[in-house]
């Protein structure tokens, strides 16, 4: 596996080897993968880069499953919006979204799928599973028919329709759980002791699916000319993709490719329904608490999230905030996105734009910060939520009169 | 009260290849302990110094966090089953 070395324990340093493994035997602590470092600084540089193909896989030498084992060219590479209307209603300067909507299944899963299944190809396997609240069970479920990987894809029972329908129709095996996310994640943990012949993109690949996330970093950085923002804002669900876009800096500079030590303020967006992290870092502790999630932003219900505590220690370490907002202010956060940019973002969408606003209406986002706020996931995907929210402006016979009648200022131009 | 108790494959080493074991306590607390005693070595690896479970360690009652009951003092019923998991697993 290209310039991989190793697994580590990040909590006690013991070392494995980079096989299907994520917890560290003595300790429990998650297992990270170990780079050669001064080897992809060696050989990558910011024209190599340039060079790669259009997507996930131009960063190969910094993903597990890369260069050469990438198993699709369509992940990533996503637009980097310089969002002027939003900005302008927010009181932000320098304000960009980064439009992870429009990956091949509608969000950033597409990322950290395409690397686990390039892994798992690499080790051998022929299915694959999932505990997913509905992102990553489309895309699991999409690049395993593409691939030709059997899959086993767990969801809650009461996930939107279509995230169900998007993920039913690639044929593969879709198990709802009669639970909530946390219950589905619980399942799919003691079935990886049974079934170490799946690879469990979250679980036993875990490591390596997570990587996947550096990806959004490293992106960002590029299309800023290579220069990484002053302030970014990320969704949080179980934390990983926070500590991945910290890790993804981080790893451009120690290779070389960013001029400066990067000094980016991370914050984390939560739903009040769901907030285990938000609330440990408003209430100073340092063990999150779990909670039963109740919120419509459904892909960040996560109650026991598995890196809250190193999205809590990222985030404090990086002089950013977490905070939380509520279910209307997620679907004015949607509304207030759509409007302004003309994207249609998913509940957690909604939750990081609604977030973006309280923060730098209360000043922690500063108004000539640059800023980078992350919209994960297409809002086809949760529908239901706006739904009552949103209707045709004025329904009408198909005649002229009508509309004159119904549209005065429109009609009489 | 006997509990039966799921072993994870990180731990199995240490109950001879075995995925659940038959034990006796009154609370989850004790029936761990009484893991301990009959497997050697598995208290270091879930317990931490001051005897609660580890960060990365968590365990369940009849399929319930027991963070949202009583903890390590929950009560055990005869026949319940008590799951050792890794935290560190999902991701949305």
């Amino acid at each position: 596996m290209n310039a991989i070395k190793s697994l580590s324990c990040r909590e006690c340093g013991r070392v494995y080897p980079a096989e299907a493994l994520h917890v560290c035997d003595f300790c429990f602590g998650p297992l990270e993968v170990a780079y050669d470092y001064e080897q992809i600084a060696s050989s990558t540089t910011r024209e190599t880069i340039a060079a790669g193909p259009r997507s996930v896989w131009r960063y190969g030498p910094l993903l597990p499953g890369g260069p050469a084992g990438g198993l699709d060219e369509e992940t990533g590479l996503t637009p980097l919006v310089k969002a002027d209307r939003l900005g302008a209603e927010l009181g932000l300067k320098s304000l960009w979204l980064k439009n992870d909507t429009v990956n091949p299944t509608g969000s950033f899963k597409d990322r950290v799928v395409s690397v686990a299944l390039s892994v798992a190809r690499e080790l051998g396997f022929s299915a694959v599973a999932c505990a997913s609240t509905g992102n990553l069970a489309n895309a699991v479920a999409a690049h395993s028919a593409r691939a030709g990987f059997r899959s086993y894809v767990f969801i809650p029972h009461d996930l939107e329709m279509a995230k169900v329908a998007t993920t039913a129709i690639y044929g593969g095996n879709l198990i709802s759980v009669e639970g909530n996310y946390d219950d589905v994640n619980r399942l799919c943990a003691e079935l990886t002791s049974e079934h170490p012949d799946w690879a469990f993109v979250n679980v036993n690949l875990r490591p390596y699916y997570a990587e996947g996330s550096k990806s959004l970093a490293f992106e960002v950085a590029e299309q800023l000319g290579w220069e990484v923002p002053d302030h970014v804002v990320v969704p949080v669900a179980s934390g990983s993709q926070l500590t991945k876009i910290a890790k993804g800096f981080e790893e451009l500079y120690r290779v070389g490719l960013l001029a400066d030590e990067p000094a980016v303020r991370i914050s984390g967006a939560q739903a009040l329904g769901c907030s285990p992290v938000a609330d440990a870092f408003k209430s100073g502790a340092d063990a999150i608490r779990p909670v039963k999630p109740q919120t419509i932003a459904k892909s960040l219900a996560i109650g026991n999230p598995a890196d809250g505590w190193y999205a809590l220690e990222t985030v404090r370490k990086s002089g950013g905030v977490l905070e939380a907002v509520s279910d209307g202010e997620i679907v004015e956060g949607m509304k207030l996105l759509a409007r302004t940019e003309g994207i249609f973002a998913e509940t957690a969408g909604g939750v990081t734009i609604a977030v973006l606003e309280k923060l730098a209406a209360s000043g922690v986002v500063k108004p000539g910060e640059r800023v980078v706020a992350f919209v994960t996931g297409n809002g086809l995907k949760t529908v239901e939520a706006v739904a009552g929210h949103v209707q045709p402006t004025v329904t009408i016979p198909p005649s002229m009169d009508a509309f004159a009648a119904a549209m005065p200022a429109a009609a009489s131009r | 009260m006997n509990a039966i108790v799921r072993i994870p494959s990180q731990l199995r080493e240490l109950t001879d290849g075995q995925g659940e074991v038959s034990l006796s306590g009154a609370t989850v607390g004790e029936v761990l302990k009484e893991l301990d005693a009959t497997y050697h070595g598995i208290g270091e690896r879930i317990f931490d110094g001051s005897g609660g479970l580890r960060r990365f360690v968590n365990v369940f009652l009849a399929d319930e966090d027991v963070r949202f009951m009583e903890g390590l003092d929950t009560p055990v019923e005869d026949g319940q089953v008590i799951s050792i998991i890794p935290a560190v697993a999902g991701g949305s």
